[in-house]
């Protein structure tokens, strides 16, 4: 579930509030959009890609956290932005989708291994 | 400072077409009445490019080049369909989709190039897809309203759908309605809110909009598709899971894949207590390439620290409903007509019995369903406003969670907590016995009675409620088809009719709200 907005790296440009499929995040006073039904997240890591300053980060799990995330942590183990960098979304990356084939099922790479 | 925010485009006095759902198949749809000359306004519950089960994911296509391959792949399929598939439908939904990669490929869209110097177009990444299907509509002149959910259709005086109405979840509530001279119904299945990923938008509230009109349904039975994902996410991607061992709690081995009958075998194990992956099979270079072409299989594991190569993870089943189940609105003629007029259905809103027969149109059908569906539909939708007068006077036909007929305080969480009890569980949905259907429906029957009574709209103008009936509707739907078929075929496992009777390879319809029926 989404977890953390970054303040610090947060442009205001509320693209998250657009983008959320389920509607997740509201406009915030201050120009910080806040997640204001975390409830309604189904974890689809889509802000994550849609963010052009990768100050999401939406944890694995499907239920809140116990502890808020730890955003330096977060940021030292590079996990914001992992997802769009996955995707090569991003000026200057190459599209993830070019890259490389999708593999192919088991009986075509000859059975088991 | 921050910067100004966009405004949210407003809705236009009128349209053409009015497309209900934003992802491949209500784009596609969108496309093809532009195309058409219509003035086209597609309206999505979320936003036009993230929304729904194909953004969220990896889309295989059923793409094959022309020649002796195709008919190839129509046989196979049709040796699996269960006998309830249309040659002539597969046929065309082959030619479609060639043409129609042909045309993502002159967009842009990125495909990679395979070792022997060739683009490799039969899979397409969703984020990637569906951003640029919102940037073909967009030039194409159609007027996207995001954030702006359907909740009911308009009417003309002799039943013929001209419009729909729904709220802009983004503005308060705040009810929008849209005459329009035809309507496409690209709204999704129904997943029940289950978590499966991306598929929370799919409440299946399009067919509920499309029954209270009269339209039917069909193969509602083929509705117990679930994904498997770790026990702690919704990454319901199971692709990966072809090199996986799968142990439970002990360490016993229950299965060595998820493909094929492997599937079954670990659902029945995961019955008797939890169940772990570990993609042990995966040949070592291999590896490095997996990891490119899912990432978002990985990103959950990666974020938890898990290497899923080398250590077992718990794994989970998470109902996927008539997304990647068959089950739809019945397809009633050419240009996918629904047996309303002036309503036309495509995508996973639509039964795929068509094309994929009894078994899950998961894996590539439904992606090559979707976007010939949605083209077709939205060509159909585009000639039959051109072709028809527009009512002096139009009737919104929602009724149950929006304009409940009597008193009564039941509540939407209320009715999605019990639907969720008698759907979600493999115990009662994946293996399913007369008894258990009985014992759900006289629950779920009942509960319909409470809703149409006293159900009315919440906070959001409806959305929430409107979800909530939508999901106890197909419920319904699905377990009464259930009943109608006393077989084991494609999805549907009835385990006290193990096996299929020849003397049934034939689709089953369902409709109604009140009293639900079933017909041959």
């Amino acid at each position: 579930m989404i977890e953390l907005v970054s303040a610090q790296r947060c442009v205001s440009c509320d693209k998250c509030v657009r983008v959320c499929p389920t509607d997740v995040f509201e406009s915030g006073p201050g120009g910080i959009p806040v997640i204001a039904r975390q409830s309604d997240c189904q974890t689809c890591f889509l802000c994550e890609a849609y963010c052009p300053v990768d100050a999401l980060y939406v944890a694995p799990q499907t239920h809140p956290l116990p502890e808020p995330a730890d955003e330096r942590r977060l940021a030292a183990d590079g996990l914001l932005g992992s997802y769009r960098a996955a995707l090569g979304w991003g000026h200057g990356r190459t599209p993830g989708a070019a890259l490389v084939p999708p593999i192919p099922l088991r009986h075509e790479t000859g059975g088991k291994s | 400072m921050p910067r100004a925010r966009p405004r949210a485009t407003a809705v236009p006095p009128e349209t053409d077409v009015l497309v209900l759902g934003g992802g491949p198949a209500g784009t596609w749809a969108a496309l093809a009445a532009a195309a058409a000359g219509a003035r086209v306004t597609l309206a999505d519950k979320g936003f036009c490019g993230t929304s729904g089960a194909a953004a969220a994911g990896g889309n295989n296509l059923w793409y094959v080049p022309p020649g002796p391959g195709r008919e190839k792949a129509i046989a196979a399929r049709e040796a699996a369909a269960g006998g309830l598939t249309e040659r002539a439908w597969m046929v065309g939904i082959l030619e479609r989709t060639w043409e129609a990669v042909a045309q993502l490929a002159d967009w842009g869209y990125p495909f990679p190039v395979t070792e022997s110097g060739e683009q490799y177009r039969g899979s397409l990444q969703g984020p990637e897809y569906l951003r640029l299907m919102r940037r073909r509509v967009t030039r194409a002149g159609v007027v996207i309203l995001d954030q702006s959910p359907a909740v009911e259709l308009l009417l003309a005086p002799d039943g013929v759908v001209a419009g729909a109405a729904g709220v802009r979840r983004q503005e308060g509530g705040r009810r929008w309605e849209l005459r329009a001279g035809a309507v496409v119904l690209a709204t999704g299945g129904c997943a029940f809110l289950s978590g499966a990923l991306g598929l929370n938008v799919d409440t299946g509230d399009g067919a509920l909009m499309a029954a209270e009109a009269g339209a039917e349904l069909s193969g509602m039975e083929f509705s117990c598709q679930y994904g498997i994902a770790p026990a702690f996410g919704a990454q319901t991607k199971g692709l990966m899971y072809q090199f996986a061992t799968f142990t439970d709690a002990d360490g016993t081995e229950v299965a060595d894949s998820s493909l094929g009958s492997g599937n079954v075998t670990v659902q029945r194990a995961a019955l008797r207590g939890p169940v772990y992956a570990r993609l042990d099979k995966a040949p070592p270079d291999l590896r490095e390439r997996m990891r490119w072409s899912q990432p978002n299989f990985f990103l959950p594991l990666d974020k938890m620290g898990i290497d899923p190569f080398t250590e077992r993870f718990p794994v989970r089943f998470v109902l996927e409903g008539t997304v990647r189940g068959t089950g739809g609105l019945r397809v009633a003629g050419t240009g996918c007509a629904t047996t309303v007029p002036g309503l036309f259905v495509a995508g996973d809103a639509a039964s795929r019995e068509l094309v994929t027969g009894a078994v899950t149109g998961g894996g590539s059908h439904n992606g090559s369903w979707a976007i010939s569906s949605g083209g077709w539909a939205g060509a159909a939708a585009a000639r039959f406003a051109t072709e028809h007068p527009r009512p002096a006077v139009t009737r919104p036909a929602g009724e149950a969670g929006i304009r409940p007929r009597g008193r009564g305080g039941i509540r939407h969480e209320e009715v999605i907590a019990t639907v969720q009890e008698h759907v979600l569980p493999l115990a009662r949905n994946r293996f399913r016995t007369e008894n258990g259907l009985r014992e759900s429906l006289s629950i779920l029957d009942s509960m319909w009675q409470d809703v149409v009574a006293g159900l009315g709209p919440d906070a959001e103008g409806g959305l929430r409620s409107r979800q909530a009936a939508a999901m106890l509707a197909h419920a319904r739907w699905m377990y009464t088809s259930a009943l109608a078929r006393p077989e084991s075929r494609g999805l549907q496992i009835r385990d006290d009719w193990p096996g299929a009777d020849p003397g049934r390879a034939h689709r089953i319809r369902t409709g109604g709200l009140d009293k639900i029926w079933t017909a041959a």
